[in-house]
């Protein structure tokens, strides 16, 4: 009887080219036995050779994909060892249920394209270390009679490369070459256009042309970045007057308009290559991103988007394909239906696209994803200590950001981004996501947890699903998020939370948005929340930051400055509507106290043209400038800020600088009693969350005045409603019912 | 006004003024009615009732009296029958003006007169005061069914067309002005209107028609969404075919309200089949109940028991039934 290893690992090491790699390394040190994928992840059986040096390369050379959470060594005693080190087929139930996100084109499948072989110039290419994963799914297990690629029978060449252990294409499923793999061409009014379409797309971009450019997740929409009149007709075209748009560029083209920190760097060459804010630098057209000082900036992250950026040599301009408001189009047929009034062109092909992802949208520095989609998904959480025995919940989200969670077996799902549920193709998406996920995390829930603002479609849709619903107040949800992401134990103790946000459902009738919670998983107390106000006309003040400006002076008694500074505004029928209670609920929402700051500046008069403009123009405005002191709130009462606001535009001060003093005063205000919290011993910590923390600048305020405070914030998961679903999954699986209870005053 | 219950002054109310307004036989206690208009074969009798509270009493193109006719007729209609006779029954709060009660049963008696039926019966209660807030009136309609009409939400097919006789939310948005004190001079008037004639006049034309609802609390929005559910068919509406007048939705946009939902008195939303769809609508059109009448949208097989918009940049939104109040969702 020899005697080796069982060796467990555990965390995403499926579908990323592992057991080829253990396979190699085997090979390395002269062991034999088995590895095999199953339920738990990866187990490898290794014995006769040098054992210590193999498990020190498991973890130190794991493939870039892949990400151990944990490997468990234990003796494995064996009658008869095998003769050689093979890859046998998956055990157990659940076994190959695991799909890894999509990843950015690897360097060494990008050396190919570039190179002299086979796939010089080839679109597809891609191996175990990179290309398309989740999108091309669809349906369990992930092989390729089950992606999209299911209609492009692989060819000899690949046939082998697929087979060969010591191949990096071993097993990988979306496999192809010109021979054998998906097509790319250009077309025009229906018509296939002659010649190399990747030189004839990059013609096109060069002359000023938009172009619709097939992606992994959906389409995009694509003109030159530089060209001021290209990006004017993009915009005219697609109805989106304002809203930023995000650009794609090589990095070595990046200087050149942009400029990226290391940290920078580093995030947008993750793999998952997501869009990353990056400061600008003035070079391109003030229109890409109207009031912004960064820009969405990623890079090429399949092999189509490298030739066709190294073909056109300069930065592009990359929206997602889609109609106002709409999720992007994946289909061909649904692209040249919606797309085709946006779009001189089409650079197409006829890879299917089984599941609909955006770009991730992320900052590096505090770092922060801020639109969990294409690269993040379908990762997963691990839960925090105390939840191992959690039931299966499914967490519906929100409403406008929605996104659901599924938990099981100690892990969360958080799924990507959908989008507004009011919108019939984002809800069908929504549905679909539900029946998807579940199916994908062979999932049975034994509770939904959503909302508890009855308005939400996903609160509604909630109580048809005949399961137990758990109703999560949204800020409550919002604070749970923030804890699990930290992995905050159940039971270790309350926390206070800064949660500063648009508007979630009060439990006192009123619209909440700026409060100072104490609590955990299990319950929260509202000890402190902005002094409110009204929301003259529901969202619509959420539309027009200039109806909480008009509210937020009235309120400081400066309605004579209103009338001068609103002269246009119906004003008194806005009042008036107030008064009589009609359609203005009373709100403590930090978002609408940013906007009537906003408006006060003069940012975004009217309407804004896209959700969060007036608060993100706000957060450029403050920019770097230091704040050479903060405003002082009353408690957590805005009036005098409005007050000293009012008095400083009166007297010429620059609006960056009061911009900066906004910022750090409201940062002031929450942090100080959080502070008292955690030193009289009530509180463990604080907790940020809440949309207003995506606020790169408020955040950092916020730390800096909790400096020697432990702080917890969002890194993997939205601060905004896009992380909502992770934290009313956990309030639902903290074994109790949520308790709210009333403000202590 | 100071009248008790059932005492002389009562007497002297109901002599004075309902009786002075409508026919002697009105204020019967029990109204008898002959059967010729059921005595065709396969007539069916129709019957509804509707209370009608509305603050303020009087508003800008009407008064809950004609409320109270109107709104029970066009139950009637809607349903495919024909009006033929009312109850109305009051009850009133001590200290209402006498005059103001002349002038909401003398519209109401002018309104019956011009929709064709007749208030065969009643019954007035004088409460004190704060029991009541002025007059709520409960009228009881009764309305004939002809043989082989059968108007029924249940009828709608996908591929049906939706149609409107005319433009949204205009009574909604007159209560809105004249009680919120919105410091508003506005020309919008209560659409408020009888449509038996109208429904008689597109049945005519259009002897296909699958169903009608008239669009009064919850706006077109809740209609639509009522009926869809019904039909088990999805329904998709044009934003741009939606008829609306710039100060209602002016209004809508101050107050942040979705025209969708605004309650109308005289506005209704019938399917017909697709090819007596222009009949319906020349049939509409050519009377003044109807003159604004457009094709809103389509019934669908997809998305069943979902009202969907079409909206201008040609995405689509989901028209929800209204919840209560609205609440902000941004966050
Ligand atoms: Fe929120
Ligand atoms: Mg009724
Ligand atoms: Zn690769
Ligand atoms: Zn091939």
């Amino acid at each position: 009887m020899e005697t080796g290893l069982e060796i467990r690992v555990r965390g995403q090491v499926q579908g990323v080219g592992f057991r080829p790699f253990v396979w190699q390394l085997a090979q390395e040190f002269g062991l034999r036995g088995e590895v095999f994928n199953d339920a738990e992840g990866v187990l490898i059986r290794v014995a006769g050779g040098d054992l210590v040096a193999f498990q020190a390369a498991l973890t130190a050379r794991a493939p870039a994909l892949a990400r151990i959470d944990a490997v468990e060594a234990r003796d494995w005693a064996v009658a008869v060892v095998p003769e050689t080190f093979a890859i046998v087929p998956s055990r157990g139930q659940g076994a190959e249920t695991r799909v890894a996100p999509d990843a950015a084109t690897c360097p060494d499948c990008l050396a190919e394209i570039r190179g002299a072989g086979r796939r010089r110039g080839y679109a597809f290419t891609n191996c175990t270390q990179c290309g398309p994963r989740f999108t091309i799914l669809r349906q369990l297990p992930y092989d390729r009679a089950r992606t999209t690629m299911a209609e492009f029978p692989m060819c000899p060449a690949c046939r082998a490369e697929y087979q060969n252990p010591a191949d990096r294409r071993f097993h990988a499923q979306p496999i192809a070459c010109p021979d054998c793999g998906p097509r790319l061409w250009l077309e025009r009014d229906g018509a296939e256009l002659p010649g190399d379409p990747v030189a004839g797309a990059a013609d096109l971009l060069a002359r000023g042309a938009i172009l619709a450019v097939k992606g992994l997740g959906g389409f995009h929409l694509a003109c030159d970045a530089g060209n001021a009149e290209a990006v004017d007709r993009l915009r005219a075209r697609k109805r989106r007057p304002a809203k930023p748009f995000a650009l794609m560029a090589r990095t070595a083209d990046l200087a050149g308009f942009c400029a990226p920190t290391p940290a920078d760097l580093a995030r947008l060459g993750d793999p998952a290559a997501p869009i990353v804010l990056v400061p600008g630098t003035g070079a391109l057209p003030e229109t890409v991103a109207p009031g912004m000082r960064h820009l969405g900036v990623m890079l090429p992250y399949t092999p189509l988007h490298h030739l066709l950026l190294d073909a056109v040599g300069r930065p592009l301009v990359m929206t997602s394909g889609n109609l106002s408001g709409e999720p992007q189009a994946i289909g061909n047929d649904e692209a040249r239906a919606k797309l085709g009034a946006f779009a001189d062109a089409f650079l197409m092909h006829d890879r299917g696209i089984a599941r609909r992802l955006d770009d991730s949208v992320e900052r590096a520095d505090p770092p922060m994803v801020l639109r969990r989609a294409r690269g993040r998904v379908p990762g997963t959480l691990p839960l925090p200590a105390g939840f191992e025995e959690a039931p299966q919940v499914l967490a519906l989200g929100g409403q406008m950001k929605s996104a659901i969670c599924l938990l099981k077996g100690g892990q969360a799902l958080l799924s990507h981004h959908l989008g507004d549920l009011d919108e019939a193709l984002t809800w069908e998406e929504f549905l679909t996501a539900i029946a998807d996920y579940g199916r994908l995390f062979d999932h049975r829930p034994a509770r939904v947890a959503c909302d508890a603002h009855p308005g939400y479609r996903a609160t509604q849709h909630a109580r048809t699903l005949g399961l137990p619903v758990i109703e999560v107040q949204h800020h409550h949800a919002h604070l749970a998020a923030c804890l699990a992401e930290n992995g905050w134990p159940r039971d270790c103790g309350p926390v206070a939370g800064i949660v500063l946000d648009g508007t979630g459902y009060g439990p006192d009738g009123t619209v909440w948005g700026g409060e100072l919670l104490l609590g955990d998983y299990r319950a929260v107390e509202r000890v402190g929340h902005l002094a409110p106000a009204p929301l003259p006309g529901g969202d619509a003040a959420a539309h027009e930051p200039w109806r909480n400006l008009l509210m937020r002076l009235d309120a400081a008694g400066l309605a004579d400055v209103a009338d001068r500074m609103l002269p246009d505004a119906p004003r008194d029928t806005v009042r008036a509507a107030v008064r009589a209670g009609l359609n203005a609920p009373l709100s403590s929402s930090a978002g609408r106290l940013f906007d009537a700051v906003a408006a006060a500046l003069g940012l975004c008069p009217g309407r804004q043209s896209y959700e969060g403009e007036a608060a993100m123009r706000l957060e450029a405005l403050a920019g770097d400038v230091l704040a050479d002191w903060p405003y002082a709130f009353e408690g957590l009462d805005p009036a005098p800020v409005i007050r000293a606001m009012v008095a400083d535009l009166g007297a010429g001060c620059p609006k960056p600088l009061i911009a900066a003093r906004v910022h750090a005063g409201l940062a002031r205000a929450f942090a100080k009693p959080a502070r008292v919290l955690v030193e009289t011993g009530q509180a463990r910590a604080v907790a940020l969350s809440g949309g207003c923390f995506q606020n790169a600048r408020l955040l950092s305020e916020t730390l800096s005045a909790l400096r020697s405070v432990k702080v917890l914030i969002h890194r993997d998961t939205p601060a905004n409603d896009g992380g909502l679903a992770l934290g009313q999954a956990l309030v639902a699986a903290s074994g109790e019912l949520p308790q709210m209870e009333r403000s202590r005053s | 006004l100071s009248h008790g219950g059932g005492g002389r002054a009562m007497r002297d109310l109901i002599d004075e003024v309902f009786a002075a307004a409508f026919r002697p036989d009105a204020m019967e206690d029990q109204a008898r009615l002959s059967d010729a208009a059921l005595t065709e074969l396969g007539a069916r009798l129709a019957m509804t009732t509707d209370s009608f509270v509305v603050t303020p009493l009087e508003f800008p193109g009407g008064d809950i009296g004609k409320l109270a006719v109107c709104g029970t007729v066009n139950d009637l209609a809607v349903g495919g029958a024909r009006p033929l006779w009312l109850s109305a029954a009051f009850i009133i709060e001590e200290g209402t003006e006498i005059a103001l009660l002349r002038r909401i049963v003398a519209t109401m008696a002018a309104e019956a007169e011009a929709a064709g039926v007749r208030i065969v019966t009643g019954d007035t209660k004088v409460v004190g005061r704060g029991a009541a807030d002025g007059v709520f009136v409960t009228t009881t309609g009764v309305g004939a069914i002809p043989p082989g009409r059968d108007l029924a939400a249940s009828r709608i097919r996908p591929g049906d067309v939706a149609l409107v006789n005319g433009v949204l939310g205009d009574h909604g948005a007159t209560i809105l002005a004249a009680r919120g004190d919105l410091a508003l001079s506005t020309d919008i008037r209560s659409d408020c209107q009888a449509l038996g004639h109208l429904m008689e006049a597109v049945i005519a034309a259009a002897p296909g028609t699958r169903a009608a609802r008239d669009a009064t609390r919850g706006g077109l929005a809740s209609a639509l969404n009522e009926m869809a559910e019904a039909a088990g068919v999805g329904v998709e509406i044009e934003e741009e075919a939606l008829p609306l007048r710039d100060e209602v939705k002016g209004l809508c946009e101050i107050l942040g309200l979705d025209p969708l939902y605004l309650a109308n008195e005289g506005t209704l939303v019938l399917f017909v089949p697709e090819a007596e769809a222009e009949a319906a609508l020349a049939a509409m059109c050519a009377r003044p109940e109807g003159r604004d009448a457009v094709i809103i949208g389509r019934a669908t097989a997809d998305h069943p028991g979902q009202v969907r918009m079409r909206t201008a940049f040609g995405g689509a939104r989901i028209v929800d039934m209204l919840v209560g109040e609205q609440l902000p969702r941004i966050c």
